[in-house]
Formats: C-alpha cells, sequence, structure tokens
C-alpha cells in the first residue's frame, strides 16, 4: 500500500517567492494497483512522483510505504523518468544488471539474470551494445528491464513514453502491461498529461487541477476488462465514454492552466 | 549545409601531403634565389641533413627521451593532482567557493616567470621541467574534472539512487564516468601543454633534451639547428596526438 497524506510541496522562485506546487493531496494506492495520475502540464504531477520516490521531502504531509513512513529514498520503489537514464558509459547489459550490482550480486550472477530479462523484452542480441546505438524504443525496453529485474513493489513512471513516437509508444504501452499483468502484480502510479493512455492502462485514473497548489479534482475508476488489446481499445464505446466523462472534468483544469500560464510557462 | 561529399581519408591525407610538400619547396626556392636569406632562415635541405645527423650520432634520442620523461611525467602529476582537486571541489561546493578566486589568480600566473623559481627550487635536472609542465597540465584537468563532475545528468543520479546505490556507487558507477568524458577529451591539451612545459623549461636551463638543442642552436646564431629542433618537435606532436586521438576513441567508444 503506498498513501499520500496531506502532502504539499512548495517551491523557492528566482524572485525569493514561494510557489506551492501541490497542496494537500491524499491518496491511497492499493498493492498491485495500476494508477494514472493526469492533469494540465506543470500541474506538478512530477512533484508528486519524486515525493513518492524519496526524491524530494515534502513540505508538509507524508507518504506512507506498508503504513510505515517514508524517510530518504523509497526502497519498495523503482522509477521510470521521462528523460533516457540509462548510464551511456555501461552496455545494455551492464545498465539491466546495475541494481543487482549496487545490492553486491556477484557479476557473473547479475549478468545471467539481467540476460534473462534482456531476452524477455527482446533485447537478448543488444546485451554488449551501448545505449547510443539503440532507438528510442530499445532504451525503453532496457530501462523496464532494469526496474524490473529488482523486486520491488512499487513502480514510479513519470511520462515514460511522451518522446517516442506513436506506433512504438503503443508497443511500449502493450508491453508494460504484459510484464505488469501477472500473478504478482506490482503497484503503478503512472503520471501522464495523455489522458487517453491514462485509461488505456490504468484501473484508476487520478486527476489533478491546475497549478499551482494542485490538488485532487476527482477519481474515476477504469472498469474495462483485462487483458486490453490496445490496438483496438480506443474505439470502444466503453473507452470511447469512459474519455468524454474524464475529459469533461480535465478540460476546466486545461483551460484554468492555459488562462493561468498567460504567455509565460 | 546544402552538399556535404564524403571525402576519404586517403584523399584528406594526399592533400595534407601536398600541402607541406608546397610550403617546403617555396621555402626552399626563396632561399636559392636569395629572396629570404639563408643565415636567418636556413634551408630545409640543411635543416633535413642535420636531423639526420641527430639520428646516426644517436644524440637526438637522448634529447628526445628526456622531453618525453619530462612530459609525461609532468601530464601524470597534473592529471592526479588535477582530477583529485577537481573531485573534491565538486563536491564541496563551499570550500570551492573560497578557493575559487586563489584558483584563478594562480591560473592567470605566466608560466615561463616560473621557470627561474623553479630552477631554483628544484635544480637543473628534470624535476624543474616536470613542475613547469605541471602547473600548466593541473589547471586544465582541474577544471574539467571539476565540470564533468559537476555536469552530471541529475536524471542518471537519481536513477541510480532509485536502483539502490550507496554514495561510493553513485560516484564510481556516474561521478567518475561522467567526469572522465571531460578528462579524456582534454587529454589533448593537456599533452600539448606538458611538453610546452617541459621544452620551455629546458630551453631556458638545463642540460638535455629538446628545448637545451634549440637555446644551444640560439645561443650561436645557428638557425639550422633552431628549425631542426622545431621540425622533431613538431614531427613528435603529430604522431603522438595521433596515438591519444587513438586512445580516446577507444576509451570514449560508448559515444555512438
Amino acid at each position: 500500500m503506498l498513501e499520500f497524506e496531506h502532502v504539499s510541496r512548495d517551491f523557492a522562485t528566482p524572485d525569493g517567492r514561494v510557489y506551492r506546487a501541490i497542496e494537500d493531496v491524499s491518496l491511497a494506492v492499493a498493492p498491485g494497483a495500476f494508477v494514472a495520475i493526469v492533469g494540465p502540464s506543470g500541474c506538478g504531477k512530477s512533484t508528486l512522483l519524486n515525493v513518492a520516490a524519496g526524491l524530494l521531502a515534502p513540505t508538509s504531509g507524508g507518504v506512507r510505504v506498508d503504513g510505515a513512513p517514508l524517510s530518504g529514498v523509497n526502497r519498495h520503489a523503482t522509477y521510470m523518468f521521462q528523460q533516457d537514464a540509462l548510464l551511456p558509459w555501461k552496455t545494455v547489459r551492464d545498465n539491466v544488471a546495475l541494481g543487482l550490482t549496487f545490492a553486491g550480486a556477484p557479476r557473473a550472477e547479475a549478468h545471467a539474470r539481467a540476460d534473462d530479462w534482456l531476452a524477455r523484452v527482446g533485447l537478448a542480441s543488444f546485451a554488449g551494445h551501448y545505449p547510443a546505438q539503440l532507438s528510442g524504443g530499445m532504451r525503453k525496453r532496457a530501462i523496464m528491464a532494469q526496474n524490473w529485474i529488482l523486486d520491488r513493489r512499487v513502480v514510479l513512471m513519470d511520462e515514460p513514453f511522451s518522446a517516442l513516437d506513436v506506433h512504438t509508444r503503443q508497443q511500449m504501452e502493450s508491453e508494460l502491461l504484459a510484464l505488469w499483468d501477472t500473478a504478482e502484480r506490482r503497484t503503478i502510479v503512472f503520471v501522464t498529461h495523455d489522458l487517453e493512455e491514462a485509461i488505456a492502462l490504468a484501473d484508476e485514473v487520478v486527476i489533478l487541477s491546475a497549478g499551482p497548489a494542485a490538488r485532487i479534482v476527482a477519481r474515476h475508476r477504469v472498469t474495462l476488462d483485462r487483458p486490453r488489446d490496445l490496438m483496438e481499445l480506443r474505439t470502444q464505446p466503453a473507452f470511447v465514454d469512459l474519455y468524454r466523462t474524464i475529459w469533461a472534468v480535465l478540460r476546466d483544469e486545461v483551460i484554468k492552466s492555459q488562462r493561468g500560464a498567460g504567455g509565460a510557462s | 549545409m546544402t552538399h556535404r561529399r564524403t571525402v576519404g581519408r586517403a584523399e584528406v591525407f594526399v592533400w595534407q601531403a601536398a600541402l607541406g610538400v608546397a610550403i617546403v619547396a617555396s621555402w626552399q626556392a626563396l632561399v636559392s634565389v636569395h629572396a629570404l636569406d639563408p643565415f636567418f632562415f636556413s634551408r630545409p635541405t640543411d635543416i633535413a641533413q642535420r636531423i639526420v645527423r641527430w639520428i646516426a650520432t644517436g644524440s637526438l634520442w637522448r634529447h628526445l627521451a628526456t622531453t618525453m620523461e619530462e612530459s609525461l611525467m609532468g601530464l601524470a602529476v597534473g592529471a592526479a593532482l588535477g582530477i583529485v582537486l577537481g573531485f573534491v571541489l565538486a563536491r564541496a561546493p563551499f570550500a570551492a567557493r573560497v578557493l575559487d578566486p586563489y584558483i584563478k589568480m594562480l591560473n592567470a600566473v605566466p608560466r615561463v616567470v616560473l621557470a627561474p623559481l623553479f630552477l631554483l627550487w628544484f635544480g637543473l635536472g628534470i624535476w624543474s621541467k616536470i613542475a613547469l609542465a605541471v602547473t600548466l597540465v593541473f589547471f586544465v584537468m582541474f577544471f574539467n574534472t571539476y565540470q564533468g563532475v559537476r555536469d552530471a545528468d541529475p536524471v542518471l543520479i537519481d536513477n541510480v539512487r532509485m536502483l539502490g546505490a550507496s554514495e561510493r556507487q553513485l560516484t564510481r558507477h556516474v561521478l567518475v564516468p561522467s567526469a572522465l568524458t571531460w578528462i579524456f577529451s582534454s587529454l589533448q591539451t593537456s599533452l600539448g601543454f606538458a611538453m610546452v612545459g617541459a621544452v620551455v623549461g629546458e630551453y631556458l636551463g638545463a642540460t638535455r633534451g629538446l628545448g637545451y638543442v634549440i637555446a644551444q642552436a640560439e645561443g650561436t646564431f645557428d638557425t639550422t639547428g633552431v628549425f631542426a629542433g622545431m621540425a622533431v618537435l613538431a614531427v613528435v606532436v603529430v604522431i603522438v596526438s595521433a596515438g591519444v586521438t587513438r586512445l580516446e576513441r577507444w576509451l570514449l567508444r560508448w559515444k555512438a
């Protein structure tokens, strides 16, 4: 169980004022649930995720993992960033094995397990390549393997596929669901600004208001059957209905954020 | 960029060689028609003969070995000091701010004025030259290491933290490699500086080395000797820098 309890977070602005990114966010994510957080850009989605990761301390409130208050880096979670986070100077195999290496696993064992995971994500023949030699989609696969090789209960994802082209993106979404949808589901908190992606993947969509002081404005259950066929899903009536309902809420926030931005970012 | 013709290495080399031959040939021609005075400008054939004689007597190797020894020692010591201090200060921002003006001041000191001091402190042998080379290499290495550590991608740092890296593992797997890319890229410059330090040191007071050879020739208005020394130095730099380029390419092979 991953719980946000009245989490607020302030940042100092360059001109010496205080900017409140998120305000009083409380959210409980059940074990094995796939929760998507959507909101207009700049609404503090990433801030929320960084707080859950323990990379950022909340100004007030806190995070609990299985009941225990989180302090420091969240050892129960891995994090898939929007940007490429593979170490460019390490081979794909060494990158995937990184978490095991940090935990002190013997090199041979770490490599063997990395190779298993590379095979699972279809990168077996690229183990000795460097990240720069892979396509964007392949790098995402390697990152997924790097995250999943560790036995962590929670996976935090910050718009992990936003830089990919539409088709590669859909492929990665399918592969993510295949990785997740096993007997032992991990808890996923998936931040995106793309409502379609959120509905297609998640069990629940959480909508954040426009910043500053973003808060949760609505939560919607996604009752679409699993396994989901992402190639067909987006045209099904149930999907379209859900999209229309949730978009009605999100649209207002997007309009607010555009008005609030007033040309500045 | 509109057209971009891929030019083969062989073609580039042919043009490079042609340019060199043209310059040397016109030098020779200008001297032989007395447009240039051979007393001041010597002539390429004399210079070549001088170098051949140095090789035959073996004196070239003795001087060259001294210069290379000083350069490489200077490079090694300067790099070690620069890398260590760069690393420490990059991880200790307060100390970095305190030391910043002093580092800039020291770097602004013209090295030539240090040479006589080093001769007094370290003697006429190789150590005064190594010290001079160190003062040049140190700052290049220091600034590059400092920048390289500070420049490490925060996403990479956050990612390895999430994957369970300790501070030591973070340093070893992210900060050091990140700085190494900067350090390797500055190897070329550093090596050049190390050789400049060694030769200038020899020039101002030594008993061996290419700088000494050039200084001796100048003392007797022997322009042929000066140019011969310069030519040897130039060839050595080209060969060594080709080696460094290959090393750099291998070390940074992960860059696409």
